[in-house]
C-alpha cells in the first residue's frame, strides 16, 4: 500500500518538476532574446525583422532546419564528453585538446590507408579517433586517480598543447601541395555519408545512440548504478567496495574517445579535411552545454539545439544584417547569463 | 505535568520556558514544554535520542526559533532570536562538537569570545584571567597551550572557562561526558559542583542515567518531545527514570553465553606488526598485532582520535600498511583491494553513516545495493535485480526489526535512521567479519538493543567481529576480548572481567602510559 502511494506521489512530483523546469528555461529563453533586442535596437536595426530574419534562416525553412542540426552534431558530442565524466565529479574541461588529437588520429588513418573501402576505413578511423581522446584524457585521469593533480588543471593546460601537435603534423608532413595550413582532401571512402540529401552526416546518428546509450547505462545497469554511487559520495563508495580508481581513469577515457570521436567526425563528416585550428571552441561549447544542461541526455540535446539555432542565427545576422561577428557572443553570453543567473522570480511565481 | 520545583530553592527560577513547542516538517521536536532552571542548580535533562532535548536547548540559546512558546528571565519576558541574545542574557552553550580553533592558543581562542574584545587584544590580562578562573574551579588548563596539543578533556575545560569569563551564569553542555573517560567524568563532575556554589546554574543533556543520579540536582525527562516529568534527585531512582524515557520497562538484551572459542582455530583476521603513514590528519598506527577468532567480539576502547578509525580503514584495506602484514583466513591480503576483502564478506559499519557509507542523494534502495554491485548484476551488468535487493534487506530489517521507507533518498532519512540502514546492510549477506566503528551512535535504546542483538548473533553463527567504540559499558558488556588504543599503538589486552573502567578510562587517556615512562 505504502509503496504504491509513494510512488504515485513521486511521479506526480516528478511531472510537476519537468514541467516547472521547461516553463522557467522557456522564459529564460525570452528573457535573453527580449535583452538582445535591446541591443538590436540601440545599434539601429530592427529587432522584430531581425528575429523574424534568425527564424526563417533556422526553423522556417528545411535547409535552414539541417543547418542548425549539422552545427548541433559535434556540440553533442562534445557535450556529452564532458557530461559522461561530470557524473563522477570529473570537471573535463578538455574536450578542446581530446577533440584535436581524436581528429589527429583519424586524419593519421585517412592519410595512410585511403585506399581502403569506406566500411573498414570509416571505422577504423572512429577507433583511432576515439583512440586519440582517450589517449589525451588517461593523463589527466591516471594523474587524478593516483591523486598527484587535479584534473581541471591537467585537462585546461592540455588543451593548448594538442593544436600545437596538430599543427606540428600539418605544417611538417601533411600539407597539401597547394596550401601549408590543411591536409590534401581525404578519399571520398575516408567521408562519413551524408543524410537526405544535405550536409547532415552519420555522426548525428552516432550522437543519438550514444546519448541513449549514456541514459540506459545510467539509468539500467550496474556501471550506472556504480558512478551514481561515486559522484554521490567517493568517500563512501571507495568504502563500498566500488572500484574508484578504475573508475576514474576508464570514464575519463570514455570521455575523452567521445570528445576524440567528435574530432574525427568533425574531419572526415564537415570538413572533408584536417585544417590547422579547425575547431574554434566547439569543446569549450559542449563544456558549457552539458553544465547548463545538468549533464542529463536530453537537456543535452535540447540546450544543444537552442544554442545551435543562436549560433545559425547569428551568423545570419552577421552577413544580412551587417552586424559585426561579436554579436552572436553578445547573444549567446546574454543566453548564458540568463541561464546561470536562473532568475528567482520566475520560480516564485510558479509556487505562488 | 511539571511538578513542585524543589524546596530547596524558594527563590523565582532564573529561565523559565513556558508552553514551548518546535516541529520539523515529519515530526513534532517539542509539544508544549515547560522548564524551570534555577540558580544554583544543576538540572539534567535526560531522554533518548531524539526525544527534542537538544531542539528545545537550541530554542533556548537562540539557535532555532520556537514555533510557539515563551521564555521569561527572573519573570520578565525576554525574546531569544540568535545566539548572541542568548549570550547577553549571560547564556552559554557547549556543543558536542567543539568549537575552538585548533591553530589558536587557549587564551587566543578564549579572546575571540569574550564580548567587549578591545580592538587591541591584550592576551596577558586574558592569560591572567583564565590562571585566576582555572584555579577557582579546578579547570587547570595552561593557558599559552595551542589547542591542537590538548587531549578532548582539556579542550571541554577551555569551553567551559570560555564561557565563564564571558559572563555566562548559565551553561548548557549537549552530553558533555560522551568522550570521556571515567576519570575525567569525575573531574568534570567536581567543577560542576563547585560552579554551582558560585550561583551557576547548569543544563546537563545527556541520555546515560548513572551520571543523572550521581551529579544532578533535578531531572526533567522528556519522551517524545513531551516533558516525561519532572523530579528532584532524591525522588528519582533508576527503574523509575527509565520508565519515563521510554514510557515503558525494557526487555534486556541477551548477550548469551560467552562460548570458550577453540584455541586451535584459524584467526579470521590477522594484523602482525603493522605500520601505518598517517598521512594528514590520520593517526599513525605503530606496532599493530591483533587476532580476531571466529565466534569472537573483540572490543576496541580509545578515546576518539587515537587510531580507531585508522585502525578500522587498515583491516578494510582503505589505508595501506607500510609494514607488516593482514591475513583474512589465513590468506595474504596486505596490498588486497576494498573491492576484494568486501567480496570476502567483510563488513564495515563506519563511525559516520552519511560521510563514509551512504550516498546521500541516491535512494536507500539503491544505497542497499552498491556494496554488491556483483551479486544482484544480471545479464552481466545491463541490469539490476532490484526485487532480489528488496528481499534480502526486508528479511534483514524483519530479523532486526528495523523499518524505514526504501524508495526514498538517503538523505531524507533522521540520523537514526540512516544508522539503521547502514546495519541492514552490512548485516545481510551473512559477513564472516563485521568492523563496526560505534555502532549503537545515534540509536534509541530499542535499536541499540536490536544492533547489539544482531552483532551477537553474528558471533554466535562464527562471525568474527571488531567492535570499535568510545562507549566502555558496550564495550564490556559485548566484547570477549578488550584491546585498548592510545596513540596509535595497543597499550592494553584484557577479557573484560579481568579489568574496570577505570583501569581501560586511565590507559586510553595515556595516564599510566605516561607514568610509566616517568618512572
Amino acid at each position: 500500500m505504502l509503496p504504491m502511494r509513494d510512488a504515485i506521489k513521486r511521479s506526480g512530483f516528478v511531472r510537476q518538476k519537468t514541467i516547472n523546469a521547461v516553463v522557467r528555461y522557456a522564459f529564460m529563453i525570452v528573457l535573453a532574446f527580449l535583452l538582445f533586442g535591446i541591443i538590436l535596437w540601440i545599434s539601429g536595426k530592427d529587432p522584430i525583422q531581425s528575429y523574424k530574419d534568425i527564424f526563417s534562416s533556422t526553423l522556417g525553412s528545411a535547409y535552414g532546419f539541417s543547418e542548425v542540426i549539422v552545427t548541433m552534431t559535434p556540440l553533442l558530442l562534445t557535450a556529452l564528453g564532458v557530461a559522461i565524466p561530470s557524473r563522477i565529479i570529473l570537471i573535463n574541461v578538455g574536450v578542446e585538446g581530446q577533440l584535436y588529437m581524436g581528429a589527429c588520429l583519424a586524419t593519421w588513418g585517412a592519410l595512410t590507408f585511403g585506399d581502403l573501402p569506406a566500411w573498414i576505413l570509416l571505422p577504423l578511423m572512429m577507433l583511432l579517433g576515439m583512440i586519440g581522446g582517450s589517449l589525451w584524457a588517461f593523463v589527466p585521469g591516471y594523474l587524478r586517480a593516483t591523486g598527484i593533480v587535479n584534473e581541471t588543471i591537467t585537462t585546461l593546460l592540455l588543451n593548448s598543447v594538442a593544436p600545437m601537435i596538430v599543427s606540428f603534423f600539418i605544417f611538417g608532413f601533411w600539407h597539401s601541395p597547394m596550401d601549408t595550413n590543411k591536409t590534401p582532401n581525404f578519399s571520398t571512402s575516408a567521408r562519413l555519408p551524408t543524410l537526405f540529401n544535405t550536409r547532415i552526416d552519420l555522426s548525428l546518428v552516432l550522437a543519438l545512440v550514444l546519448l541513449t546509450v549514456f541514459w540506459f547505462v545510467m539509468k539500467y545497469t550496474r556501471w550506472g548504478l556504480e558512478m551514481k554511487a561515486i559522484g554521490g559520495n567517493p568517500q563512501a563508495a571507495r568504502r563500498n567496495g566500488i572500484p574508484v580508481k578504475i573508475y576514474l581513469i576508464s570514464v575519463m577515457c570514455i570521455g575523452g574517445a567521445i570528445s576524440g570521436l567528435a574530432g574525427m567526425a568533425q574531419v572526415s563528416g564537415f570538413y572533408g579535411v584536417l585544417l590547422a585550428n579547425f575547431s574554434r571552441g566547439i569543446g569549450f561549447m559542449g563544456f558549457l552545454i552539458s553544465w547548463l544542461a545538468g549533464g542529463s541526455p536530453l537537456g543535452i540535446l535540447l540546450t544543444s539545439f537552442v544554442i545551435s539555432i543562436i549560433i545559425s542565427g547569428g551568423n545570419l545576422l552577421q552577413l544580412t544584417r551587417d552586424l559585426p561577428y561579436a554579436v552572436i557572443n553578445v547573444l549567446l553570453a546574454f543566453t548564458l547569463f540568463v541561464v546561470l543567473a536562473r532568475p528567482n522570480f520566475l520560480i516564485q511565481r510558479k509556487d505562488a | 505535568m511539571l511538578t513542585t520545583p524543589p524546596s530547596a530553592s524558594q527563590t523565582p527560577p532564573m529561565i523559565s520556558m513556558r508552553e514551548i513547542s518546535k516541529s520539523f516538517p515529519g515530526v513534532v521536536a517539542n509539544d508544549r514544554i515547560d522548564f524551570d532552571i534555577f540558580r544554583s542548580e544543576i538540572h539534567a535533562l535526560l531522554g533518548e535520542n531524539g526525544a527534542g532535548k537538544s531542539t528545545l536547548m537550541k530554542i533556548l540559546y537562540g539557535f532555532y526559533r520556537a514555533d510557539s512558546g515563551r521564555i521569561f528571565l527572573d519573570g520578565k519576558p525576554v525574546s531569544i532570536q540568535s545566539p548572541n541574545d542568548a549570550r547577553a542574557l549571560q547564556i552559554g552553550m557547549v556543543f558536542q562538537d567543539f568549537t575552538l580553533i585548533p591553530a589558536f592558543s587557549v587564551a587566543e581562542n578564549i579572546a575571540l569570545f569574550l564580548p567587549d574584545l578591545s580592538t587591541v587584544v591584550n592576551l596577558r590580562d586574558v592569560s591572567r584571567w583564565i590562571e585566576e578562573m582555572s584555579t577557582r574551579y579546578g579547570l587547570r588548563v595552561n593557558p599559552h597551550a595551542m589547542v591542537n596539543e590538548l587531549s578532548i578533556g582539556e579542550q571541554q575545560k577551555v569551553e567551559i572557562l570560555k564561557l565563564i569569563l564571558s559572563d555566562s551564569r548559565l551553561l548548557i553542555l549537549d552530553e558533555p561526558t560522551r568522550v570521556l573517560a571515567p576519570h575525567e567524568v569525575d573531574a568534570l563532575f567536581e567543577v560542576l559542583y563547585s560552579m554551582r556554589q558560585d550561583g551557576y546554574a547548569i543544563i546537563l543533556i545527556t541520555h546515560k542515567i548513572k551520571e543523572v543520579l550521581e551529579c544532578a540536582d533535578r531531572i526533567t525527562v522528556l519522551h517524545n518531545g513531551c516533558v516525561a516529568g519532572s523530579l528532584v534527585r532524591s525522588n528519582a531512582s533508576e527503574d523509575k527514570l527509565v520508565e519515563m524515557m521510554f514510557g515503558r520497562k525494557l526487555s534486556g538484551l541477551k548477550t548469551g553465553k560467552k562460548v570458550a572459542r577453540e584455541e586451535t582455530a584459524l584467526p579470521i583476521l590477522e594484523l602482525h606488526d603493522v605500520y601505518t603513514h598517517g598521512e594528514g590528519a590520520e593517526t599513525k598506527l605503530e606496532e599493530i598485532d591483533l587476532k580476531v577468532y571466529p565466534g569472537e567480539i573483540v572490543g576496541i576502547a580509545g578515546v576518539s582520535g587515537n587510531g580507531q578509525r585508522e585502525l578500522g580503514d587498515v583491516v578494510l584495506g582503505v589505508i595501506k600498511c607500510v609494514k607488516g602484514t593482514k591475513h583474512l583466513f589465513g590468506k595474504d591480503v596486505t596490498n588486497s583491494s576494498i573491492q576484494k576483502l568486501r567480496r570476502s564478506l567483510v563488513s564495515f559499519i563506519p563511525e559516520n553513516p552519511l560521510t563514509m557509507a551512504a550516498a546521500p542523494y541516491l535512494t536507500v534502495l539503491e544505497n542497499m545495493a552498491v556494496t554488491k554491485t556483483w551479486h544482484y548484476a544480471l545479464r552481466g551488468g545491463l541490469a539490476m535485480d532490484w526485487q532480489a535487493i528488496k528481499t534480502d534487506i526486508e528479511n534483514t530489517m524483519e530479523r532486526l526489526g528495523f523499518s524505514f521507507s526504501l524508495n526514498i533518498p538517503a538523505r531524507s532519512l533522521s540520523g537514526g535512521n540512516l544508522q539503521r540502514m547502514i546495519i541492514v546492510r552490512e548485516l545481510t549477506h551473512d559477513p564472516r567479519l563485521i568492523i563496526a566503528s560505534y555502532l549503537t551512535r545515534g540509536l534509541d535504546v530499542q535499536s541499540t538493543i536490536a544492533a547489539r542483538q544482531a552483532l551477537i548473533q553474528a558471533r554466535d553463527d562464527g562471525a568474527g567481529v571488531l567492535l570499535i567504540s568510545e562507549d566502555l559499558e558496550e564495550l564490556f558488556l559485548l566484547s570477549d576480548r578488550l584491546i585498548v588504543l592510545y596513540g596509535g599503538r595497543i597499550v592494553g589486552s584484557f577479557k573484560p572481567d579481568e579489568t574496570n573502567f577505570y583501569e581501560v578510562g586511565h590507559l586510553m587517556t595515556g595516564s599510566e602510559v605516561q607514568d610509566a615512562a616517568n618512572a
